[in-house]
């Protein structure tokens, strides 16, 4: 690691901005095209149905318009994206002595492989464009847990891929799903059978390394009846003069009975370009949560949906979201709901510092014939300085009038008389401010498992630093 | 070196409006004792205790306020807690989703400017919920939030108790509260009395005065200091009510 940028990271708040001296075996050329597709797909010795899938999707991101009902995308300059960077040729070792040193120091420093000891079932690790590490404890393998990088589990499980993928989230279905969808590279295929219920969380670790890549990456994750998962993200990157992208996929069916929690701890540098789909298939009586905490990035667009295709089907969404300066989180969540008897809510937190902007975009719809949907929408905001924003966009699309549907929003202003009132017990100002904040999230940060919740409190500690007064 | 909190000709008026509150008020609490203020509603009271604790929304025109012979003017509220004083609040504050444990230990130890451990800091609660008569399941509680307004009370006095402060500011601490809870209050602060605690009692009724006895008693009105005495001189405000002091006020200086 070069020790140069450290210093330079000095003064920084992001603390994992530091590059790594990691040249990429093989990077596509500048710049999206025909040719940087075939590219992808020859460097992944893959199947020719998924190459002609990835071209028709192709010409489907080719014929969408970039949407202009949301944040600003103008600074996303495409023909200045490496859209593959091959970090080295060896995909999913299995131990981490397999990794390339530097790499591997990498996930050392961001305390990737502790944590797999302590407190995780299972590991992958992307590293630009390539799941450089995927592990799973090996009673889960016996008991048929498949935890891989999306190409192997294309490669190894190729008829259960095929029955998923891209049947949650088709390429058609918004601009930056069909980019995935061409040129998708890294990301998890998880399969948990029947019955089966993976304790600890699985966590997928995301970094970038190389400057101006986007890194696509696609997760599928298959939860059957009655099993049930936790699978966890994470990601950073270093922190460069340029604006880079990342633009994932993940599909995930919740079979009968089953439950599964998917949580993002989102934390990229803030000239990183967030755009990402993320949506559950939510069968009979099972339940899928969505814990969605965005902090970095300079704009993200993200809101997690669940379709409840089955009676009795159930989904919470729970999200924050924590803008400062120079950043607009769009974030929020969706839930259709296809059945009767189906249920959930959608509570949704965000933080607003300096002139940072954070939008709550969420949807409801209830189709006809979806009787006796419970659905509850909470959306708080809270608002540092005087300059900062937050709009709300909630829609609703109720067609049955047996839904009951409930909407509370509120909008509130760091307030003076709980900051001098912690801060008479001695606390100081942006101790108090901060612990103001980490109580506003509570409710939504109650349910990440202990460590990453006091990850979180650090992270909005040092984001609350020198903000008020 | 002076052991007294001391409040010297202080003038104060709100920041935003600029309206004058406090009119140049003259008060010494030496340490060790215990002190009345009262005083009708309006008076400046509360404005006077936010002010000691740094309030940042008044504004002070004039005068000074000294812990043991230094000036606190220009010091933020965490580093007046700092110097050893503390503000019951009249009306508590709510702060949905931190706990109330949580916060108090936070508190202390940055009150301290060390780490405090758990063992010290939960033999420090229990002390305190000992007196105070009240078992454990107020601490996981968010603060305030959701408190009636005797548990709020209560909870300024167990945070009190906790912090252990030179100096204790308490404004209206008995208001709203039962015969029962008053009492469990006063013993709270009659267990910190002591030749190293000094407390302003701010109260709008002789009550509790029954059961914390006060060293002086000192009225305010119209923000001002107009009369201070002994004990006594709360039970003939009771009887006679603040038109007396009114008419001393306007005779006597
Ligand atoms: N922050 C404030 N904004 C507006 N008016 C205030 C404020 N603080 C105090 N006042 C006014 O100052 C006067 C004194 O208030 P206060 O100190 O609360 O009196 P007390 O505690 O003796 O009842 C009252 O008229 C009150 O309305
Ligand atoms: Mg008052």
């Amino acid at each position: 690691m070069s020790d140069t940028l450290e210093i330079e990271q000095i003064g920084s708040e992001y603390k994992y901005g530091f590059v790594d001296e990691v040249k990429p075996v093989w990077k596509a050329e500048k710049g999206l095209s025909r040719r940087v597709v075939e590219a992808i797909s020859y460097h992944k010795d893959e199947p020719a149905w998924m190459l002609e899938f990835r071209l028709k999707a192709l010409e489907i991101y080719q014929s969408k318009p970039v949407p202009t009902w949301g944040p600003d995308l103008s600074g996303l300059n495409m023909d200045e994206i490496y859209f593959y960077a091959k970090p080295t040729e060896k995909r999913d070792a299995t131990s981490w002595e397999e990794v390339p040193e530097e790499i591997r120091k990498t996930y050392e420093r961001l305390g990737i492989p502790e944590a797999e000891r302590k407190v995780l079932a299972g590991v992958g690790a992307q590293y630009d464009s390539e799941m450089v590490y995927h592990q799973v404890r090996e009673e889960l393998k016996r008991l048929g847990v498949i935890f891989v990088s999306i190409e192997e589990g294309l490669k190894q499980h190729e008829d259960l891929f095929r029955e998923y993928f891209a049947t949650v989230v088709p390429p058609e279905d918004n601009k930056y799903a069909a980019l995935n969808s061409a040129v998708w590279s890294g990301g998890s295929f998880v399969y948990v059978p029947k019955g089966v219920k993976v304790e600890l969380p699985l966590q997928a670790y995301f970094r970038v390394n190389t400057a101006e890549l986007g890194q696509f990456e696609r997760t599928i994750i298959i939860v059957d009846e009655g099993a049930e998962v936790h699978y966890i993200e994470g990601c950073t990157a270093p922190v460069y003069t340029t604006d880079s992208f990342h633009s994932g996929v993940i599909e995930i069916v919740v079979n009968e009975g089953a439950r599964s929690r998917y949580t993002t701890i989102q934390n990229w540098p803030h000239n990183m370009y967030n755009l990402v789909t993320q949506r559950a298939l939510v069968k009979k009586d099972a339940y899928h949560m969505w814990l969605d905490g965005n902090l970095g990035s300079k704009v993200t667009m993200k809101y997690p949906s669940s379709y409840l295709v089955e009676e009795g089907a159930r989904s919470d969404i729970l999200s924050i979201a924590f803008a400062s300066s120079g950043q607009h989180q769009d974030a929020g969540g969706k839930l259709i709901f296809a059945a009767p008897h189906t249920g959930g809510s959608i509570v949704s937190k965000s933080i607003s510092k300096g002139s940072g902007r954070s939008s709550y975009r969420g949807l409801i719809r209830v189709y006809e014939g979806a009787k006796h949907v419970k659905v509850n929408v909470e959306c708080d905001a809270l608002l540092i300085n005087e300059e900062s924003r937050t709009d709300t966009y909630p829609y609703m699309e109720i067609e049955d009038d047996t839904a009951t549907v409930g909407h509370e929003a509120t909008v509130s202003r760091l307030n003076d008389e709980q900051i001098f009132y912690l801060q008479s017990r001695g606390l100081p100002e942006d101790e108090a401010a901060a612990l103001i904040v980490r109580g506003f999230i509570e409710p939504v940060a109650k349910e990440l498992p202990l460590e990453y919740a006091v990850e979180l409190n650090k992270l909005i500690e040092l984001e609350m630093e020198g903000s008020v007064g | 070196m002076v052991n007294q909190l001391e409040i010297r000709n202080l003038h104060a008026k709100i920041a935003d409006s600029g309206e004058v509150i406090l009119k140049g008020v003259n008060l010494v609490v030496p340490k060790g004792q215990i002190h009345a203020v009262m005083g009708p509603n309006g008076a400046g009271k509360s404005t006077l205790g936010k002010i000691i604790a740094g309030d940042p929304s008044y504004e002070v025109t004039a005068g000074d306020i000294l812990v043991d012979g230094e000036s606190i003017l220009e010091l933020e509220p965490d580093e007046r807690a700092r110097k050893g004083l503390f503000l019951a609040f009249q009306y508590p504050v709510e702060v949905p989703g931190v706990s109330n444990a949580n916060f108090l230990r936070l508190a202390l130890q940055a009150k301290k400017g060390e780490e405090v451990s758990m063992m010290e800091f939960y033999d420090r609660l229990q002390r305190a919920l000992k007196t105070l008569d009240w078992d454990e399941s107020i601490l996981t509680r968010y603060l305030n939030d959701g408190f009636s307004g005797g548990e709020k009370k209560r909870n300024e006095i167990m945070h009190m108790m906790v912090l252990e402060p030179t100096y204790a500011i308490l404004d209206e601490t008995d208001s709203g509260l039962d015969i029962d809870a008053l009492k469990v209050v006063a013993k709270g602060v009659n267990a910190m009395r002591g030749p190293n605690f000094g407390a302003l009692l701010i109260t709008h009724y002789q009550r509790i005065l029954n059961y914390i006895v006060p060293d002086a008693v000192h009225v305010m009105m119209d923000g001002r200091i107009v009369t201070s005495g002994g004990p006594e001189l709360a039970l003939q405000l009771e009887e006679r009510g603040y038109e007396w002091v009114k008419e001393l006020a306007v005779t006597g200086s």
